[in-house]
């Protein structure tokens, strides 16, 4: 039994010593520094990339995708507030008495083992009420002492809320945490512990979500989201959590009536604003109420922000057009988070997200502003494996370096950068010519004509038909090969069939041979035949043989046009319920003015001893002697030598 | 007679003090007159507020003061020479070349960096003119820095009056803003301890963020005023980031003390800095007004947080590493004050609280993503 006591009083001093309380704040912001490395809460397929399957497991069972909410990282806490308590109870009593008590009982003999003390000797008839006049001018709190032996012993002390400060620093520590500890989400943790609560990992609508994954509206303390599209209204929201969800249950109901994007000149974003009607089974009347950013409504304790946006189901209009045959375009309806399924082609669009504004930098570095390039819009080409690549496609052509692009994005995998697809726009701002061009190279009999004049022209008239016709001949399969499959099946060919000694001469024959087929190609497809190109022409052909080059590789067969929108936004809300948020800024306000006074008001005890029989004594201490000190006891003891002499 | 001429310097001092609270609160009291209807109530209470705190550091500390009316006589100045369109700032000779905002903050840069050259001269030759110079080339640095700010918020609604805002939103204009907070410290303990010795090592730190504001400039070209993300339209920002920024520029300067500390340990400059314990006593100083600085920063960025973000601490990485950095400077005043620890491990303590401060200031924004991404690199 006493072993025990013992133990408990020797864990008592170990929690309640400072060392111990530091080494936790150390150790706090050590466990603090792993969240923002890894980023937390993301969607857990993302962790299984980047950690695989094996490690993805322990690190969920040690908490690394949220580790403010892991159960060590509350220990943690936990101990930061039990130390800080037991530090507070252990120091308040002294503290409280020292503030409200003089130390009056003080003999001369502990005056003079002080470090900072001065012996006046044989001074009679000494000045009291001069010296008090003194010290309430410097701001000191006095007791006067007559002592039986006719000794008068002054006390004065100032700066003593100094001590206080402690207290409120320590007090205001403790209540922040307990007042976050109140908004984090331990009653659900526990009731998911005990099996009353699960999380919902299937995507399925809210209100087939089964009860255990719900949690009611007078729940005291949530962070949830929810998504209204224009005109739509809803009285759930969620929480999201781990890898699934829980509903939130709200006592209201909220309609979106509108949702409004404002720009500035540069087409940034200036307010994003959403127009709520808020309509109470309690009571008949709704509440019309806009918000914004930096701007929430609270109702009924829940606080409903503006958070993001997203889009809610825009309409567009598309032209699919064929990149490797002649086919005509294929006019297709789609919707944002809708499928459209080509059976031809045995692939599905799906269509993910719509923006009406994009702010680029097109020219870096430059000192060009950033500037809104028009629609775009993000869609997904499954294939009947399941595989599928991400594609961003913009709706206007972009100035780059001087020329106008389409430019459309692809990606294999969602951690991979986009690689663009630049294909050239016509002077009047379509792809149509393009196309048309693209359909030249395509075409056998417009590629023979082609080679046989060029042929023609290049050979001089004496040169024998057999040589002719072999040129054409190369000519032909090289321009051939290059409509299969671009400059990679060309390089291909070299590859194969020429030395490695020979290859750069012939490759750069090749691609003079292919410029000179291509401005012939172009001449007769589109009326030049026997005209010079002008700059503007030849730039488009080489852009276009590059982008013609890079279709191998864009994974769909279609070039995909937006060519109308109807566009349908939905705001993005987050709905909180923080009954902590009043102790956390009650514990501020008292941290902060707790370090005012430690930091800020220094503490001085003074003793001033009269002797009857002659001789003053006078001692000053502080808890805290530093240069301030040394300097506070010059002024003292010189001030009061001065009025007693 | 000394006596007399003491007390008669007492009075004119009371009545600059009286003169200085007038002309404030007349600026104010003309600044609501001609703006309340742009001003919400929170951003009167600030402008009141500050009119409080501005007299209270000029009552205290007299060099302030002039600082202070110079600064807004000069921006006022500035402002009339504009006539109210922007384009004046390259066609007036005056604004082009010195007090329009990039001038200024230009001329700021070069008086920073003839300070840092003439307190080093002046430590090494022991020349107590050059750090006179050195420290008045300081107070003119900051002067110019203080009238480039407030002529670039004039300038910022000269662009567009949706686009004014307070100057301190992006990277380019705190790091100004860190300049100058940080040498009205270090010049307010330059006087408070009467030596100008230290100006060699402050500047050291004042330079490379003049270095980051040339090369922001220069190469990045990101020293134009953009309008502010929804995120940051809010009154909070006006107290906010100027307070983090009193604690960033302490915790520097009690660390460039810390470096001077340190070599004075090590016998290196030892009889050219003041006293070891002089200097103790003022990295202690100065990460207590940092750490208090920090604290109201970091609670008033939970209070905007919670209007802005929808909640008052989401563990975003810049919350977690301002957590961090308290929790460091709370852990080190708490063995300086409770421990009575002394010495190079606070000084090598306070160094390593500058990496951390640093990261969290700037590190975050390289590396980490969050909420906080508004001065990306």
């Amino acid at each position: 039994m006493k072993s025990t006591t013992f133990n408990a009083r020797k864990i008592n001093q170990l929690l309640s010593s400072m060392s111990f309380a530091v080494s936790m704040l150390v150790f706090l912001g050590i466990a603090s520094i792993i969240g923002t490395i890894l980023k937390q809460n993301e969607p857990y397929e993302n962790y299984i990339i980047k950690f695989g399957q094996f490690w993805f497991g322990y690190f969920e069972k040690i908490g690394l995708y949220d580790v403010y909410h892991s159960i060590w990282f509350l220990t943690i806490l936990l101990f930061l507030v039990i130390s800080t308590t037991l530090c507070i109870s252990k120091n308040t009593p002294a503290i409280l008495k020292d503030f409200l008590v003089f130390k009056d009982s003080l003999e001369e003999k502990s005056l003079l083992s002080f470090s900072h003390h001065l012996v006046i000797k044989n001074k009679k008839n000494v000045n009291v009420s001069k010296i008090l006049n003194y010290l309430k001018q410097v701001k000191f709190k006095i007791k006067e002492k007559s002592k039986e032996n006719g000794d008068i012993l002054i006390v004065a002390k100032k700066g003593n809320y100094q001590r206080l400060g402690y207290i409120l620093t320590h007090v205001g520590v403790v209540v922040i945490c307990l007042g976050g500890l109140l908004d984090g989400n331990l009653t659900f943790k526990a009731q998911e512990l005990l099996g009353y609560k699960k999380i919902e990992t299937l995507d399925i609508p809210a209100s087939k979500v089964p009860e255990v994954s719900r949690l009611s509206s007078d729940n005291t303390s949530f962070r949830a989201n929810m998504t209204l599209v224009e005109g739509g209204s809803d009285n759930v929201a969620f929480v999201r959590m781990k890898d699934g969800y829980l509903v939130q249950d709200l006592p209201f109901k909220i309609t979106l009536k509108d949702f409004r994007i404002n720009h500035y000149s540069t087409g940034m974003p200036k307010s994003f604003e959403s127009d709520l009607v808020i309509s109470d089974p309690e009571f008949p009347q709704s509440i019309e109420k806009t918000i914004s950013v930096n701007h929430p409504f609270t109702y009924k304790g829940i606080a409903i922000y503006q958070s993001d946006f997203q889009d809610g189901g825009t309409k567009l209009d598309i032209k699919l057009r064929s990149l490797f045959n002649s086919n005509a375009p294929q006019k297709i309806g789609g919707q944002i988070f809708e499928k459209v399924k080509l059976d031809k082609d045995q692939i599905t669009y799906e269509f993910n997200d719509f923006r009406k504004f994009n702010i680029l930098h097109l020219k870096e570095g430059e000192k060009e502003k950033p500037r809104n390039v028009g629609p775009s819009v993000t869609y997904k080409i499954r294939n009947n494996s399941g595989q599928a690549r991400e594609y961003l496609s913009y709706q206007y052509a972009m100035e780059i370096d001087g020329r106008s692009f389409f430019i459309t994005g692809m990606r294999e995998t969602p951690q991979e950068e986009f690689k663009y697809l630049k294909v050239p726009a016509d002077k009047k701002g379509s792809i149509d010519d393009f196309m048309l061009f693209k359909e030249a190279l395509q075409n056998e009999a417009l590629i023979s004509a082609v080679a046989k004049k060029i042929a023609n022209q290049s050979m001089n008239a004496d040169k024998n038909d057999t040589v002719k016709e072999s040129f054409e001949n190369s000519v032909n399969k090289l321009m051939t090969l290059f409509a299969q499959g671009g400059f990679s099946s060309v390089s291909e060919n070299l590859d194969r069939n020429i030395p490695p000694s020979e290859k750069e001469k012939a490759a750069q024959t090749y691609l003079k041979i292919i410029d000179i087929a291509s401005v012939e190609l172009y001449r007769n497809r589109f009326n030049f035949l026997g005209k010079e190109l002008d700059q503007g022409r030849i730039k488009f052909i080489q852009d276009s043989l590059n982008a013609y080059s890079d279709m191998f590789f864009f994974g769909s067969p279609y070039y995909f046009e937006l060519t109308n929108y109807e566009q349908k936004e939905a705001s993005g809300l987050q709905l909180t319920k923080s009954p902590g948020q009043f102790w956390v800024y009650l514990g501020s306000l008292s941290l902060v003015l707790g370090i005012f006074s430690m930091i800020y008001l220094h503490e001085r005890k003074f003793w001033l001893l009269i002797k009857a029989k002659g001789g003053v004594i006078l001692a000053l201490s502080s808890n805290r002697k530093n240069i301030d000190f040394e300097s506070d006891y010059k002024k003292l003891t010189n001030d009061i030598r001065k009025i007693i002499q | 007679m000394l006596t007399k001429l003491f007390k008669s310097s007492k009075t004119t001092s009371q009545t600059f003090n009286v003169l200085y609270l007038i002309f404030l609160l007349g600026g104010a009291l003309h600044a609501l007159k001609t703006f309340h209807s742009y001003m919400d109530i929170y951003e009167k209470v600030i402008l009141f507020g500050s009119v409080g705190f501005f007299s209270w550091l000029g009552w205290s500390w007299s060099h302030f003061k002039k600082i202070t009316i110079l600064v807004f006589i000069i921006s006022l100045f500035s402002i009339q020479l504009y006539k109210g369109v922007l384009i004046n700032n390259e066609q007036v000779f005056l604004l082009k070349y010195l007090i329009a905002s990039q001038p200024a903050i230009m001329w700021m840069n070069v008086f920073f960096v003839l300070s840092l050259l003439l307190y080093w001269i002046g430590l090494l030759t022991k020349n107590n003119f050059l750090d006179d110079i050195a420290s008045s080339f300081t107070s003119v640095a900051t002067l110019f820095g203080f009238i480039g700010l407030l002529v670039r918020w004039y300038e910022s609604y000269l662009i567009g009056l949706d686009v004014g805002h307070i100057p301190i939103s992006n990277l380019y204009e705190v790091f100004i803003l860190f300049c100058l907070i940080t040498s009205l410290l270090y010049l307010f303990y330059e006087e408070k301890l009467n030596t100008k010795k230290l100006g060699a090592f402050v500047l050291i730190i004042i330079n490379a963020a003049v270095g980051f504001i040339l090369w922001y400039t220069f190469d990045r070209q990101a020293d134009g005023v953009q309008p502010l993300v929804p995120a940051l339209q809010s009154y909070w920002m006006k107290i906010h980031v100027p307070a983090n920024f009193i604690g960033y520029g302490s915790f520097s300067l009690a660390a460039m003390v810390s470096v001077a500390y340190l070599l004075s340990g090590k016998k290196i400059l030892t009889s050219y800095l003041p006293k070891p314990a002089v200097l103790d006593d003022l990295i202690y100083k100065s990460i207590a007004i940092g750490f208090i600085f920090f604290t109201i920063a970091t609670i008033l960025g939970a209070i905007w947080a919670a209007e802005a973000w929808g909640g008052y601490w989401s563990w975003d990485p810049k919350e977690t590493w301002a957590l961090i950095v308290w929790l460091n400077y709370a852990a080190w005043l708490h063995y300086r004050i409770v421990k009575g620890l002394r010495g190079s491990i606070l000084a090598w303590w306070a160094l390593i609280g500058l990496i951390i401060t640093t990261f969290a200031f700037l590190g975050v924004n390289m590396f980490l993503s969050g909420l906080h991404s508004y001065g990306e690199l």
